[in-house]
C-alpha cells in the first residue's frame, strides 16, 4: 500500500474512533428492548474476547453452514468449565464466522449480580424464561441455550463430557411454538479450563452461589487461579432438527417434548464423544 | 347520543389536559371534572391548558359524594385518572386516596344506570421491577414476585377492583390503561424530579432499561378511549428503550453510582430503588393494533422533549 493511502486509512480510523466515542459520551446510540447494544457488542466485547478465542483456546469451528444466515433458530449447547467462558466463545464464533449475534438465555443469578447482569444485557443476552425465548425467536433472532444449566457447568472434572439432565425441555417447547430449527452444538475444550476437583458448599451457600470450586490453582493462587488453562477447543454445529413439522399444540404435549429433548441429548452426547477423540489431548500443542 | 364525561384527578396535569381535550370536542355534551383540590389558576401555571367548558366539582373520592355527581349529570363515561404516586401527603393518605377512592367511584358506577364506559388509568408498575422477570412485559405476564411496595401495590389493588367491577357489570365497557413513566414538558413525577437533580445517584453495577410515554400521546390515547369502545387491558408506552446512563448523558448530568442501601438512605422508596436497579420495558403492540395508531414520540424523543424545557 502506498504512503498517502496508509495515512488516509489512519485518519479515517481516527475519525471513526472519535465518532464512536462521541456517540458513547452523548448517549446517542440505540439498544433494543432487551438492552442489546450492538455497537458495544461488536466493537468492545468481541474485540476483547477475540484474542482469547484465537490465541488462547485456538477455537476451531465445524458445521457453521448449519447456522441459518438471517432467520430464527435455537442453538442448544453443552455447558462446562466452572465459569461460562463457553458461552462467550460461542458468542465470538457465531459473530466472527456466521455474522450473527447469538442471544443467550442465562440464569437468574447473572441478572441479580451487579455489573455482570448489565454486561450480559449489553451483549444481547437475557433471562432464561419462556416469555423472552418466545419473543426473541418470533423476531427471527438466533437464540442460544444451555439446558444443563448449573448441573453442567458446575460438574466435577471426573464427569467431563458427560451430559447432565436437560431441565424440563422448555427450550423444545419454545422452538416448536416458534417453528424454528434446533441446532445441536457440541463444545469440546471448555471442560479442561478450570478442572473442578472439589467444592466449598458451605461458603458457596453463604455467598448465595450455586457452587464454589476448588481447582488445582484456585483458591490456592488467588486471582491467578482464575486464569483459564489453555486447552484446545472445537465447536461443532450439528444438523438442524426441524420443528415446523409439529403442530403448535405439540408444544404443550409433554410426551412430544420429552422425546425430542432425549433425541437432542443423545445426538449431542454422541457428537461430543467423537469430537473428543478427534481433538486428542487437550494441551498437546503446548506441553 | 349524548356524551356526559366525568374526569377524576382533573386538578393534576394529565387530568386537566384530558378534560380540556374532551371539552374541545363538539360531540361531547358535558365534561365534569372532579378532584379533591380545585385546579390551580391559569396565572400560576402558564402552560396549563384552559379547562374550557369543563365544570369543576370538588369531591373527595373517598366519600360516596361522587355517586350524586354521576346521577345528577347523567354521566355515561367515567375517566378515572386520579391514581397518584406522589409523596404529597402521608403514605396512608395516598393509599386511601388511590384504593378507597377507586372503590367508591366504581361502587357509584355499578349502581348507575347511565354509565356505560369506564376508563381507568393504571401503570406498568403493576409488573414490578425484578431480575427474575421477563425482559419485556406483555399484558398477560404474571408479575414474578407479588408486589409489596406502596404505589405498585396500590395500582395492583386498583386493578383488582376494576376487574371485579367489569365482572359484575359486563354491559359496561371497561378499559384499563397501564402507562409507562410519563415524560414531557409539563409532567411532574418522582422520575422527572429525579432527572432534575444536579447529580443523579444510580445503583452501582446496574444500568436499568427505561421506557417512557410522552404526555401528548398519553392524552391522545385517553381522549380516544373515552369516546370509543376498547374493552380490555392495554399497555401504553413509547417505542424504543433508553438506559439510565443514556438518559443521564443526554441530560448532561453526572451520575454517582452508589451501593443500593445508600440510595435508600437518600430517601428512595423500595419500589423506586427496584426500578432504578432493574428498570422495566413493556410491549405496547396490543394497543397499537386496537387503535391502529402508534405513539408520535418514541422514548428518546419524549425524553428530549422533556429536556428541551428543563435546560
Amino acid at each position: 500500500m502506498s504512503e498517502p493511502g496508509a495515512r488516509r486509512d489512519t485518519s479515517e480510523a481516527a475519525a471513526e474512533l472519535l465518532a464512536f466515542l462521541r456517540r458513547r459520551i452523548s448517549g446517542d446510540y440505540e439498544i433494543d428492548e432487551f438492552g442489546f447494544d450492538p455497537e458495544f457488542h461488536d466493537r468492545v466485547m468481541i474485540e476483547l474476547l477475540r484474542p482469547l478465542y484465537r490465541h488462547w483456546f485456538r477455537v476451531e469451528t465445524l458445521g457453521m453452514a448449519n447456522v441459518p444466515a438471517d432467520s430464527g433458530a435455537l442453538v442448544v449447547a453443552n455447558h462446562s468449565g466452572t465459569l461460562p467462558l463457553d458461552a462467550l466463545m460461542l458468542q465470538v464464533a457465531l459473530h466472527d464466522e456466521a455474522d450473527r449475534a447469538v442471544r443467550l438465555l442465562g440464569a437468574h443469578l447473572v441478572y441479580q449480580l451487579p455489573v455482570l447482569g448489565h454486561l450480559a444485557r449489553k451483549g444481547g443476552h437475557t433471562l432464561a424464561c419462556p416469555e423472552d425465548a418466545d419473543r426473541l425467536l418470533r423476531k427471527g433472532e438466533l437464540v442460544g441455550v444451555f439446558p444443563e444449566g448449573f448441573k453442567g457447568i458446575g460438574k466435577p472434572f471426573s464427569e467431563r463430557y458427560r451430559l447432565q439432565r436437560f431441565g424440563r425441555g422448555g427450550f423444545v417447547t419454545s422452538a416448536i411454538r416458534a417453528g424454528v430449527p434446533i441446532i445441536p452444538c457440541s463444545i469440546v475444550g471448555a471442560e479442561e479450563i478450570y478442572p473442578k476437583i472439589g467444592d466449598m458448599p458451605m461458603l458457596a451457600r453463604m455467598l448465595g452461589l450455586p457452587y464454589l470450586p476448588i481447582t488445582p490453582f484456585f483458591p490456592w493462587l488467588g486471582l491467578f487461579g482464575l486464569v483459564p488453562l489453555p486447552s484446545k477447543w472445537l465447536i461443532e454445529f450439528g444438523e438442524p432438527i426441524r420443528t415446523d413439522e409439529y403442530d403448535t399444540e405439540d408444544a404443550d404435549d409433554p410426551a412430544v417434548v420429552f422425546e425430542l429433548t432425549d433425541h437432542i441429548r443423545e445426538t449431542m452426547q454422541q457428537r461430543l464423544n467423537e469430537l473428543r477423540v478427534r481433538r486428542g489431548l487437550a494441551f498437546s500443542g503446548i506441553f | 347520543m349524548t356524551h356526559n364525561v366525568l374526569v377524576t384527578g382533573v386538578s393534576r396535569h394529565i387530568g386537566r389536559r384530558v378534560a380540556s381535550a374532551l371539552a374541545a370536542d363538539p360531540d361531547v355534551d358535558r365534561v365534569i371534572g372532579v378532584d379533591t383540590v380545585p385546579p390551580s389558576s391559569p396565572s400560576r401555571e402558564d402552560d396549563a391548558p384552559p379547562l374550557g367548558r369543563t365544570e369543576f366539582v370538588r369531591v373527595d373520592l373517598r366519600s360516596p359524594d361522587v355517586a350524586r355527581v354521576i346521577s345528577a349529570a347523567d354521566v355515561d363515561t367515567v375517566v378515572h385518572l386520579s391514581l397518584v404516586s406522589g409523596p404529597a401527603k402521608s403514605r396512608s393518605a395516598v393509599k386511601e386516596h388511590n384504593v378507597i377512592g377507586t372503590m367508591q367511584l366504581l361502587a357509584a358506577c355499578q349502581r348507575s344506570e347511565t354509565v356505560r364506559r369506564v376508563v381507568v388509568r393504571s401503570t406498568t408498575a403493576v409488573y414490578g421491577s425484578s431480575p427474575n422477570a421477563p425482559a419485556v412485559f406483555s399484558e398477560d405476564t404474571e408479575p414474578a414476585e407479588a408486589s409489596h411496595h406502596g404505589y405498585e401495590k396500590d395500582a395492583v389493588e386498583v386493578e383488582a377492583s376494576v376487574r371485579g367491577f367489569a365482572r359484575r357489570r359486563p354491559d359496561v365497557v371497561t378499559t384499563t390503561l397501564r402507562f409507562a413513566a410519563l415524560m414531557g414538558p409539563g409532567v411532574d413525577s418522582p422520575l422527572t424530579r429525579y432527572f432534575a437533580r444536579p447529580v443523579l445517584p444510580t445503583v452501582f453495577g446496574f444500568d436499568p432499561r427505561l421506557q417512557f410515554v410522552h404526555e401528548d400521546d398519553a392524552v391522545e390515547v385517553l381522549a380516544r378511549v373515552a369516546r370509543e369502545d376498547h374493552p380490555g387491558v392495554f399497555n401504553v408506552a413509547a417505542d424504543g428503550v433508553l438506559l439510565l446512563s443514556q438518559c443521564a448523558r443526554r441530560a448532561g448530568r453526572p451520575v454517582l453510582p452508589v451501593p443500593s442501601p445508600a440510595l435508600r438512605f437518600l430517601g428512595f422508596s423500595s419500589e423506586q430503588l427496584a426500578f432504578l436497579t432493574h428498570g422495566r420495558v413493556v410491549d405496547a403492540a396490543r394497543l397499537a393494533v386496537e387503535l391502529g395508531h402508534r405513539p408520535k414520540y418514541d422514548t428518546a424523543a419524549a425524553f428530549d422533549d422533556f429536556l428541551a424545557v428543563r435546560r
